[in-house]
């Protein structure tokens, strides 16, 4: 019986599971082998023309070849190579020959003395080629051994004179990849020809064939990649290459000089044509800035790209880039930004232009005026300027990395950054919104910029938005006009795009706290208060309001002297706004008010956190007391389950891990309780209620083990185990009470068959997390194993439940960081009495824009689900491009749900809400395992007892309100 | 051979270009355009000039035009149809296809309004258009068999270009207009490395270097904000090609950013027929239009309309677009009068204006206009200047240099003081020599053709595989033989041509005596210089052959004693004519006589 029942077992695993496939079909594989080989060789020697060998060849590639098998089907084309006079056949036997040698296990070693003998008697370049990059391939594959790389650099050496570009491109490769780095090696090596790899390369540096050129600079790039360093000798050769004729060329130079300039930042190299020296990284940028306006917009991206990682540069040369002189008619003129600098300084601001006013003023020396220079100059000017989106989104980024790295640069770059918020593409306006954010710490806004800046508010592309606020929650602004121009601005945002209200909120939020001396002075104002009067209270649920306050409030916690200017009412909604959105507002030191909370957390958290503490030390507690009565024990964790809840609720910080243990615990609760029933020690039929309590128990168990396996970022392994164990004994559970409550056998058969299967999957996935586990269920379950292989259902089902009683608490190590998914639907807000109405049948699109936490990969996992009033359910993947990230482990999720359905005659409500799907594919533990053993089985399993297959609900649901109309005839 | 740049027109002045180049027997007239400033004859070219007596199309092999602009195409119905030239005219295609309109624009102008008489007529511009071949960019084109031209992309305008023009291994570039920095339509002017021997620039702003054009972009988007949220109307005068369509697309793209929901007006007429053919050119307008032409065309304009004369009474804001450019008459005349009075409103001047026209007068600050009828105007609106200019500024034409490298630069279409200051900047950064030819002036280059010789595989194999490493740039030495025959020119290896012209081999060889005084026995001195030389010759295979001579490569040396005197010894060293180089050496060197301390 039991062996029958184990034969199934092993007959399903042949049929899925790729991995058994290796273990027990290694037999078949044996008698394949030779047939294979053999019958590569009577095709081959059936081949009467090349075309016929060609395409035997070309069947045979498209075949894996095991990796026992594989030397021999090298001997075979070889064999066939020697003899074959067609170039396209050798060629193909080449190519197949380095194929071959890349399969995993095998070692080619045994085939490279081969592989370079072939090289000796060829005369076809594109088969010499091609066999040299077979060698690349084998070199690559024994790049431990230094002397099978040495006798290949002296192959390719010997081949570099060749005269087709092909060949020396390949050999160059090959010196790249494996010529000897280590100086020591050289050294020992007597053969002339690897003493110096650097000056073979930089010899083809002046090839008459630019792919050959192209080649050496990248095997060049690739010793240096592999460590080696490169003589500073090379960078007057690269220099010479950058004015090559052939853009592939030009761009890997930039990057040789680029590779150089980080190597000797210091050394010191002179000015062809004048007497002066520089250091070498200087005149590297120089250079490179100079490629900035080249003709091949590959190069200016590549150039543009690069510049941002100098940073070694010095400062006059940096400001260069951003200088570019201007002049009309010989007479030198000022930039619109240096105009708009002084308007600014000299008290004016704003006056419209007039015809004339960039007049221009002095004259220039015509001597002085130097047209193209050699340096920096303008570099980013042109950068920023150029046709390509390409090289302006390279520019911008290499302007922020330079500018976070000097201050100085950063304040002169501002004027530019701010130019390109009106750039054409939506991208480069984005990415420069982002580096003026990433830059902030360094600058402090004119108010001009400012302008500027908060023009973009009125966008209608909602991320540049999102991206300004983000912006302006970390900029400086230097006068109070400019607070008020900002407020003014975001309020005008706000009446526009109410949808923006929260982002919006949270601006003004840290403008407030940044600024609080600055807004002080306009505080009156902003209030409307007045000396003498009272003015009219202000609507509270108006969000402008809101805002203003928002601004006022933070600006207040840290300027005590603020709320002196409140009016009564001020004080009043502040209660309110502390209570309803405490994320916006701070606590304040109100006069007449006591403070409750504040002076608690900033004194306690720097050292030894005490939540922590406690968190573990429950644990331990739970932990320790094994052996307590079943009541005791019980009660023990009930405590420990509502303490630890309470601490996720208070400290956020710890709320993943509190609700993570939680949970476990909770898990754990279920089980003993469920093992506490009556049922076990009476008839089974009696107890249909209680069954159903332990059934809804082990229900339970499983559902909150998929929580915990899915929703929380950061579970280790260690964890997964647990997790999984948990699980199993839930199913263990479901088995017995089963067991308990069903006549007759036969519907046991396949259930036991089942378990058996998972509890030899899980000891197949988490073999080497066995020894851990000791005195647990599965421990003793796999000791019991040959048992219950070879028993009765009954029997097995009794050999469980005694295991499953028997069975100690696994302790849960917590991992560092622990964070549970979150979902919040800002939109809709389901507080809407107005129903959306639509003709049935036709559809609605309803906006959904929700914000995640801690989701992994939510392009994947995160759904959307509508529930109508019938029950009817419609699950919506949103598209990948929905998903925005605005920061790490933060998602924005912004779509569009499609409604639609038959009339109603009158409005109801619908939920929708977010749903985190999860596969078992994707489970943290088949990362290391091989994936579908793993997953195959528990596909396998029943897993519909959750609400919706493979979903935990990630959000609370939000209800819209609809009415679907009947169509008008 | 030389090159005559003639200038009937252009030169060293703005307006009327017209240049003829004579390259290697060749004749090629680059663009034909006319004066804007005259009304009498002087407004063509005087194409008497080319040939006295004759017809042109006999002189002339073919006509390019870069781009449609009056200034490089208006005189080309009157030279081909009333002058007379038959040949082809080269332009891209949408030069040709907006070229007609302009021409037939002018025309009706010149015809109707001012009724002058002796015109080229509309039959004319159809007949003129019927000898244009459109080219495509980067198309080759075979003129004749030796004649070839090729389009570049110029910027500038839709469907400017910059001609290559190539005779055998000359060749020349003329730009036209062109620009270096894209705008929001157009891309930038783009040239490959084909180091021609001359380069044809203009030089509009040749002592200019201008400011980032997003600034002006910026003020100009939110001076038209302000005033459209405030309440007013603004006009922007603005001729119906070029700059027109490049603001109209600024201004739609902003509409479209910031959701504004004002009207958007565009003159009727010329301008919706331009905006027509932008719409199907899309491939020469910029990467942003190329791109999303697939989502919308951006041509097809949402918040742009068409403009109806009653529209300019509607209340609430709005912004018109309405010709001509410089409000001295027309449709943006009027309507400036309409708007002037309302402080609320603006008027802006996108581009330069001539002396006289009312937008010079309201640029230079004057509020009072006397209009026709003595009726006063007085202007409350403000009025404003932007300058969006699509020239290649001082720096775009070095830039250009830089990436074509011409061998010679020849600058026109400017103004002679400017010109002379960048030709100084040229010649002082990039070493090339500059001319700057004043109207009907020539100017002759000389250059250095190189002369294509063939020659045979095995030759160069063989000459190829001699040297160690082929170099790429350095010239290389070579043996073989000069054929040449029936116009051509061959190279092949001596052997062969003996054989081809049934010569036979007479060989050359040169045999000096080098005395040297060495009381020793001969054959000691034999192996004296023997080892002697191989010491300092490691590279050559030096042998001692057991007759008692040594060979140096092919070099034979054999020792004598001197008849009279025992202690000299007569060094006889022979060498072929192909040894020369060595043979010499060898004698001088033992001229210099043996080493002392030998063992």
């Amino acid at each position: 019986m039991a062996a029958h029942l184990k034969k199934r077992v092993y007959e399903e695993f042949t049929k899925v599971v790729q991995q058994q496939h290796e273990d027990l079909s290694a037999k078949k594989l044996r008698l394949t082998k030779p047939s294979k080989s053999a019958a590569l060789h009577v095709d081959l020697c059936k081949a009467t023309s090349p075309a016929d060998a060609l395409q035997y060849l070309l069947q045979f590639a498209r075949k894996p070849v095991e990796v026992e098998s594989v030397e021999g089907v090298v001997r075979i084309l070889l064999e066939h190579y020697y003899k074959e006079n067609d170039a396209s056949v050798r060629l193909k036997i080449a190519s197949l020959l380095g194929l071959l040698s890349k399969t995993a296990g095998f070692s080619p070693d045994c085939i490279m003395d081969d592989a370079i003998n072939t090289l000796q008697n060829e005369k076809s370049h594109q088969v010499l080629a091609q066999l040299l990059d077979t060698l690349l391939v084998i070199g690559t594959k024994l790049t431990e051994n230094p002397s099978v790389r040495m006798r290949l650099v002296e192959v390719a050496c010997k081949h570099l004179t060749d005269s087709s570009h092909g060949v020396r491109n390949k050999c160059l490769q090959l010196i790249g990849c494996l010529g000897p780095v280590e100086k020591g090696v050289a050294k020992e090596a007597e053969s002339q020809a690897a003493k110096d790899v650097q000056k073979i390369i930089g010899d083809h540096f002046n090839d008459q064939d630019p792919r050959v050129r192209t080649a050496a600079i990248k095997a060049m790039l690739q010793l240096h990649e592999r460590g080696l360093k490169l003589q500073q000798a090379i960078y007057s050769q690269a220099c010479k290459l950058l004015a090559d004729d052939y853009e592939q060329v030009r761009s890997a130079a930039v990057q040789l000089i680029w590779v150089l300039s980080q190597l000797y930042p210091e050394s010191i190299v002179p000015i062809p044509s004048s007497n002066e020296e520089i250091r070498l990284v200087d005149d590297a940028f120089g250079k490179i800035c100079h490629m900035v306006s080249d003709g091949s917009w590959v190069v200016r991206v590549q150039a543009a790209k690069l510049l941002g990682s100098m940073q070694q540069v010095s400062s006059h040369f940096l400001e260069q880039t951003l200088d570019k002189k201007l002049m009309s008619d010989l007479r030198r003129k000022r930039t619109a930004h240096e105009r708009a600098k002084e308007l600014y300084s000299s008290g004016e601001f704003s006056s419209g232009r007039k015809w004339g006013d960039d007049a221009p003023k002095e004259e220039i020396d015509t001597g002085a005026v130097n047209l193209i220079e050699s340096g920096a100059c303008g570099a980013f000017v042109h950068g920023l300027e150029d046709e390509m989106y390409e090289v302006r989104i390279a520019a911008v980024e290499a302007l922020c990395m330079l500018a976070q790295s000097s201050p100085s640069f950063a304040e002169k770059c501002l004027d530019f950054l701010v130019d390109m918020f009106n750039d054409e593409i939506e991208e480069v306006r984005l990415q420069s919104i982002h580096t003026m954010r990433k830059i902030s710490n360094n600058i402090t806004l004119r108010e001009d910029q400012l302008d500027t800046v908060l023009a973009v508010l009125e966008d209608s592309s909602r991320d540049i938005r999102e991206a300004l606020h983000e912006l302006l929650c970390c900029t400086n602004v230097s006068t109070k006009e400019g607070i008020h121009l900002a407020l003014v601005e975001l309020l005008k945002n706000l009446t526009k795009y109410p949808t923006d209200r929260e982002s919006i909120w949270k601006c003004l939020k840290f403008l407030g706290s940044r600024h609080p001396t600055l807004v002080l002075p306009l505080v009156p104002e902003l209030l409307s208060t007045h000396p003498f009067f009272d003015t009219p209270e202000p609507d509270m649920d108006d969000p402008a309001y809101i805002a203003v306050l928002v601004l006022i409030f933070n600006a207040a916690k840290s300027c005590p002297t603020m709320p002196a200017l409140f009016s009564d009412h001020t004080f009043r909604h502040y209660a309110y706004l502390r209570d309803s959105l405490s994320h916006l507002v701070p606590p304040l030191r109100l006069p007449g008010r006591k403070l409750v909370s504040s002076p608690v957390s900033p004194s306690i958290t720097p050292h030894e956190d005490p939540s922590q503490q406690f968190l573990h030390q429950s644990l331990e507690r739970v932990y320790n007391l094994q052996h307590l009565d079943p009541q005791g024990i019980q009660e023990l964790l009930e405590f420990t389950i509502r303490d630890l809840q309470r601490l996720g609720e208070l400290q956020s910080e710890l709320a993943g891990m509190a609700d993570f243990t939680a949970t476990y615990l909770q898990c754990q609760l279920l089980l003993i309780k469920a093992l506490q029933e009556k049922l076990w020690n009476v008839a089974a039929p009696l107890y249909l209620k209680q069954n159903a309590l332990a059934s809804a128990a082990a229900k339970q168990i499983l559902e909150e083990t998929y929580k915990m396996e899915f929703m929380y970022s950061g579970v280790e392994s260690r964890q997964v185990v647990i997790i999984h164990h948990m699980r199993l004994q839930a199913k263990a559970l479901q088995l017995i009470v089963t067991a308990r409550t069903t006549r007759g056998v036969e519907p046991l058969f396949g259930m036991c068959e089942k378990f058996l299967q998972e509890v030899d999957s899980f000891q197949r996935c988490f073999i080497s997390e066995l020894p851990h586990m000791q005195g647990s269920f599965v421990d003793k379950l796999l000791d019991l194993m040959p048992r219950l292989v070879t028993s009765k259902p009954s029997e097995v089902v009794k050999i469980l439940q005694t295991t499953l009683r028997q069975s100690t608490f696994l302790h849960l190590p917590l991992p560092e960081q622990l964070h549970r998914a979150t979902a919040n639907i800002i939109e809709p807000t389901g507080e809407s009495d107005n129903p959306l109405r639509f003709t049935s049948g036709l559809v609605v699109a309803l906006d959904v824009d929700a914000t995640l936490e801690h989701v992994q990969d939510p392009q994947g996992t995160v759904k959307v689900q509508v529930l109508y009033p019938d029950g009817q359910a419609q699950l919506i993947h949103p598209k990948p491009a929905d998903f925005r990230n605005p920061g790490p482990g933060r998602h924005r999720l912004i779509t569009q749900v499609y409604l639609s359905h038959t009339a109603w005659t009158e409005p109801c409500q619908i939920e929708v809400r977010l749903l985190l799907a999860y596969n078992s594919n994707r489970s943290k533990a088949s990362a290391k395992i091989p994936k579908s053993t793993w997953s195959e089985s528990l596909e396998a399993l029943p897993q519909s007892e959750n609400g919706i297959e493979g979903t935990i609900p990630l959000s609370k649901p939000v209800k819209v309100y609809i009415m679907p109309k009947p169509a008008r005839r | 051979l030389s090159f005559f740049c003639l200038g009937p027109g252009a030169g060293q002045d703005v307006g009327r270009s017209c240049i003829l180049v004579s390259i290697a027997g060749k004749n090629v007239m680059l663009d034909c355009g006319m004066h804007m400033g005259y009304n009498d004859d002087r407004r063509f070219p005087d194409f008497s000039y080319i040939t006295q007596n004759g017809r042109l199309t006999d002189f002339l092999d073919c006509v390019i035009i870069s781009h449609f602009h009056l200034d490089h195409c208006g005189a080309l119905p009157y030279f081909s149809e009333m002058v007379g030239y038959d040949g082809p005219i080269y332009m891209t295609h949408p030069t040709k296809a907006i070229c007609p309109i302009l021409l037939e624009d002018y025309r009706k102008i010149t015809v109707d309004k001012k009724g002058e008489t002796n015109f080229f007529t509309s039959q004319m511009i159809k007949d003129c258009m019927k000898k244009v071949v459109a080219v495509h960019l980067h198309q080759t084109v075979q003129v004749d068999e030796e004649l070839e031209i090729k389009a570049y992309y110029a910027g500038h305008v839709l469907g400017a270009a910059m001609f290559q023009i190539k005779v055998g291994c000359e060749s020349v570039v003329y730009t036209g207009d062109y620009n270096m920095t894209p705008d929001r339509h157009l891309g930038a002017a783009w040239i490959d490395k084909c180091r021609p021997d001359l380069l044809i620039s203009e030089s509009t702003y040749a002592t200019t270097i201008r400011d980032s054009k997003r600034c002006r972009e910026r003020d100009f988007l939110k001076k038209v904000h302000e005033t459209v949220e405030r309440g007013g109307k603004v006009l922007i005068p603005v001729f119906a090609l070029g700059r027109a369509q490049e603001l109209c697309i600024l201004l739609e793209t902003f509409w479209e950013r910031m959701n504004l929901k004002a009207p958007i007006y565009f003159s009727t007429g010329l301008t919706e027929k331009a905006n027509h053919y932008y719409k199907l050119f899309i491939t020469w307008t910029n990467q942003k239009i190329r791109k999303t032409f697939v989502q919308r065309n951006m041509f097809e304009f949402k918040h742009i309309k068409a403009f109806d004369r009653a529209f300019a009474d509607n209340p609430g804001p709005m912004v018109v677009f309405a010709t001509p450019g410089m409000l001295h008459a027309g449709q943006s005349l009027q309507i400036f009068r309409k708007w002037a009075g309302n402080e609320k409103n603006m008027v802006i001047m996108p581009g330069y204006c001539v002396q006289g026209t009312v937008g010079h007068k309201i640029l230079s600050g004057q509020r009072k206009l006397e209009m026709e009828g003595r009726q006063i105007l007085e202007v409350k609106m403000q009025v404003e200047y932007m300058s969006f200019s699509a020239h290649a500024d001082a720096k775009g034409i070095m830039q250009l240099i830089r990436q074509a490298e011409p061998r010679n630069v020849l600058l026109v279409h400017g103004e002679a003081k400017k010109m002379e200051f960048l030709k100084q900047k040229i010649e002082q950064e990039f070493h090339v020599s500059c001319y700057m030819p004043a109207n009907g002036e020539t100017a002759t280059i000389f250059t250095n053709p190189s002369i294509p010789v063939d020659i045979s595989l095995g030759l160069l194999k063989r000459e190829t595989a001699i040297g160690l490493l082929p170099d790429a740039k350095k010239p290389k030495l070579m043996h073989g033989t000069l054929i040449m025959k029936d116009n051509s020119f061959r190279l092949v290896s001596p052997e062969q041509a003996l054989k081809e012209l049934g010569l036979t081999e007479h060989q050359l060889r040169f045999t000096c005596r080098v005395h040297i005084q060495d009381p020793r026995k001969e054959h000691e001195t034999v192996l004296r210089v023997y080892n002697h030389l191989k010491g300092v010759l490691k590279d050559y295979s030096v042998q001692h052959l057991p007759d008692g001579s040594i060979t140096v490569e092919s070099i034979l040396i054999q020792a004598t004693a001197h008849s009279e005197d025992q202690g000299t010894k007569v060094l006889l060293v022979s060498w072929t004519y192909q040894d020369e180089e060595l043979g010499s050496y060898l004698t001088s060197l033992l001229k210099k006589g043996l080493p002392q301390s030998t063992s």
